[in-house]
């Protein structure tokens, strides 16, 4: 039985740094030395699901968006992707 | 008799208030899409409070936008049909200065719907689009003062001139921002320059 | 031709003045006539083993599989475009052995049921370019090409001959990567399946296609078999391009180079987002990922740079660093600040900057203790007392899986094995500045930095 859960991401080229997702959401997204977001990849708790819907709505490039995945799946990007999560666990 | 012009006057009133109101309400969203744009911020106002409060004040302004043309509409003194709210230059009375008034309408239904559904249409179309506000403040603005009955009242002068003095002021911000990377977020490239020629985004 | 154990098999026959015509290439290893059943060689193919030549090693069956199941008409595009440095394997197979290569394009065309075919080649290889053209001018006339192919000239760059910005390049013009899904092999060039696959690995099918897979597992090891090419450079008295047999040991290949392993500081092994060996894992390697991969290392693109005894492995990294942060796309924030700072940072501890800062900085904190004053800002993770090279282990973990495409985790790659090879170097610059061998010439070469992303007029 796979659940779906849904995980934020970052379109890297959409995006220029301004800001508002790590001010809508600092649980999941923070930001590095140049104002880009990093972002928690892990699925998201239900109770951030309505205020990482308001950030992706909110992203003046639309970069910031929410996709289902099932829960046993590892995107694509996998070993870089795990690297980055373990260093977001601050 | 007295009950008709009561009304008349009721209407009226609200018309010109409610336009002057207008007026007033443009402005702040216009000066802050600019302060939006300019990624201006400070430690009481996050990025986020400055995006809600453009696109807040930009609803307001529908409603007042939308009480001004009803009342003029509803208003028995001229006979100013609905389709010249929105068509421009189909009414005799004052048809130059009216139809600007439906331009400006025009133009600001445009950013108004385009960012309700800024999801579905894509960022480039709706940044497109959005350059219409440049036009669309100076036509509303002309619209008042060539329509507007106050005119030439001192206090509609004052708020006119108060209001233009506002949006040229974030025009020349506007201008100055367009050349800081990443800050030029309307139209061109807006990726970060290249480190061999460019400075880092703060 | 060749049984099964004779070396070259790629070069075997091929022209080193320059592409070999068809004849000679028929006469070498040429099959007859390219009609082959296309669900015959993909089984073939995977019998054998083969896998992608390009640096990702991906099976290279399973890509024929999937992308000739797709729902459009699919289209092959052969990647020459070499944008690692280090290598110059694909330019030099283009211009000795261009038929080998066209015989595998149309073979993959066949076993995809393509109706088009591209071959990316590099804009600046001249000799592959002119060999190409000559072999396809050859072809035409002896009718051998059953799928039209088209030439594409790859600009300079190292993300130019990334998959997606190949596709990039055919369909808008600019070699630059695309950040969303979906992949190639699913939607690319024009939005049809597009299988991309390096000019060798299709090298490497023309060949089964005419020996068979038993013949190509002749060499190499049960798990990696068959042959490859890798580009030899650094100290070595003999540099360029050879064709080995997997599990070859990296001593042999360093030795017949003219190469001494024991007079080594390094090995860099799979070009410039390989990874530094030290010279007692060197002599102990053989060139297979089985081998590698625990030494952290993995064969890419099968470029080796030797750096000599007298040469600095700081300066040299710092070196390669900056050239690889100045070939980023532009196009993602974490990318081209990330990796401009990495670079800065590493330029600074060869150079001696970060140790002066260094000093600056105990001589402040020292001065602060003695009168009993706290830090400025209470200290944290990003205070001031962050040496540069803990600034450049924080960034690399930042920004490693960020960009559009791998860019950057390939540098961080590389820089993170660099750090870990040669962490006493490291160290030791930080502290007291450039070394004696810090001044010399530079060892691995880095062509000039790349200025656009589209092809030059």
């Amino acid at each position: 039985m796979s659940r779906e859960a849904l995980h934020l991401r970052v379109d890297p080229i959409a995006c220029t740094a301004h800001g508002l997702c790590a001010e809508l959401l600092p649980e999941c997204v923070r930001l590095d030395d140049w104002g880009y977001p990093i972002v928690d990849d892990r699925p998201l708790p239900p109770e951030l699901v309505a205020h990482a819907r308001r950030a992706a709505s909110v992203c003046p490039t639309l970069a910031l968006k929410l996709e289902a995945r099932a829960a046993a799946q590892v995107p694509r990007a996998s070993r870089s992707t795990r690297r980055r999560t373990s260093a977001t666990q601050s | 008799m007295s009950v008709l012009a009561a009304t008349t006057s009721v209407t009226w009133t609200l018309t010109r208030a409610s336009g002057a109101v207008s007026l007033l309400l443009l402005t702040a969203t216009f000066a802050l899409g600019i302060a939006d744009v300019a990624r201006w911020r400070s430690r009481t106002w996050p990025r986020f409070a400055v995006d809600a409060l453009h696109r807040n004040l930009a609803l307001l302004s529908v409603a007042f936008v939308s009480l001004h043309i009803l009342t003029t509409v509803l208003d028995r003194f001229v006979s100013i049909g609905v389709v010249s709210a929105v068509v421009p230059f189909t009414n005799g009375y004052k048809a130059l200065w009216l139809g600007l008034g439906a331009v400006a309408f025009d133009l600001f239904l445009a950013l108004i719907v385009t960012s309700l559904l800024r999801r579905r249409i894509g960022v480039r179309v709706w940044r497109a689009v959005h350059w219409a506000a440049y036009a669309c403040w100076p036509v509303a603005l002309l619209h008042a003062l060539g329509t507007g009955t106050d005119a030439s009242r001192p206090w509609m002068l004052a708020l006119a001139l108060g209001c233009t003095a506002v949006v040229a002021g974030a025009v020349l911000v506007r201008l100055a921002n367009s050349g800081i990377a990443g800050g030029d977020d309307l139209g061109g490239d807006a990726r970060p320059s290249n480190p061999r020629t460019g400075a880092l985004i703060r | 031709m060749s049984d099964a154990s004779t070396l070259p098999r790629l070069l075997h026959g091929a022209d080193p003045h320059g592409g070999a015509s068809l004849p000679t290439h028929l006469r070498h290893h040429g099959l007859r006539a390219l009609d082959v059943d296309g669900a015959w060689l993909v089984e073939e193919v995977e019998r054998a083993g083969l896998r992608g030549r390009g640096g990702a090693a991906f099976p290279t069956a399973t890509k024929l599989e999937v992308v000739g199941h797709g729902r459009r008409r699919a289209v092959v595009v052969g990647n020459g475009s070499e944008g690692e440095p280090a290598s110059a394997k694909d330019a030099t197979l283009l211009a000795q052995a261009p038929h080998l290569v066209l015989d595998g394009l149309q073979l993959a065309a066949a076993a995809t049921r393509a109706t088009d075919a591209i071959l990316a080649v590099k804009s600046r290889a001249r000799d592959a370019q002119a060999a190409v053209a000559t072999a396809l001018r050859e072809r035409d006339m002896a009718a051998r090409d059953r799928v039209p192919v088209r030439v594409v000239e790859v600009p300079d760059g190292y993300v130019s001959g990334e998959e997606s910005a190949l596709t990039n390049l055919v369909d808008r013009g600019r070699a630059v990567p695309t950040a969303t899904p979906p992949r190639p092999f699913e939607r690319g060039v024009g939005g049809r399946p597009t299988l991309i696959q390096n000019v060798e690995t299709l090298a490497h099918v023309a060949l089964i296609a005419r020996y068979g897979a038993d013949w190509y597992r002749g060499l190499g090891t049960p798990n990696e078999p068959g042959t490859m090419l890798v580009t030899l450079q650094g100290a070595v008295a003999r540099p360029g391009v050879r064709e080995i047999a997997l599990g070859t040991p990296l001593a042999a290949l360093v030795e017949h180079g003219g190469g001494d392993l024991s007079r080594t500081r390094g090995v860099l092994v799979g070009g410039y987002f390989g990874t530094w060996l030290d010279p007692a894992a060197a002599r102990g390697a053989t060139l297979d990922a089985a081998s590698l991969r625990p030494l952290g290392a993995s064969l890419g693109c099968g470029a080796v740079g030797v750096l000599p005894d007298d040469a600095c492995p700081v300066a040299e990294t710092a070196r390669i660093v900056s050239w690889l942060a100045g070939e980023s796309a532009g196009q993602c924030g974490p990318c081209v600040f990330g990796l401009a700072a990495i670079a800065e940072a590493l330029a600074s501890v060869a150079d001696g900057r970060a140790a002066r800062e260094l000093a600056t900085a105990s001589r402040r904190s020292a001065s602060r203790a003695r009168r009993s004053v706290a830090p400025p800002g209470g200290g944290g993770r990003r205070a001031r007392s962050e040496d540069a090279l803990a600034r450049v282990r924080r960034w690399s973990g930042e920004v490693a899986g960020r960009g559009a495409c791998r860019h950057p985790d390939g540098v961080v790659r590389l820089v993170a094995s660099a750090l870990r090879t040669f962490e006493a170097d490291f160290e030791d610059h930080l502290r007291h500045g450039p070394c004696g061998a810090c001044a010399r010439r530079p060892v691995l070469p880095l062509p000039a930095q790349s200025s656009a992303f589209e092809v030059a007029a």
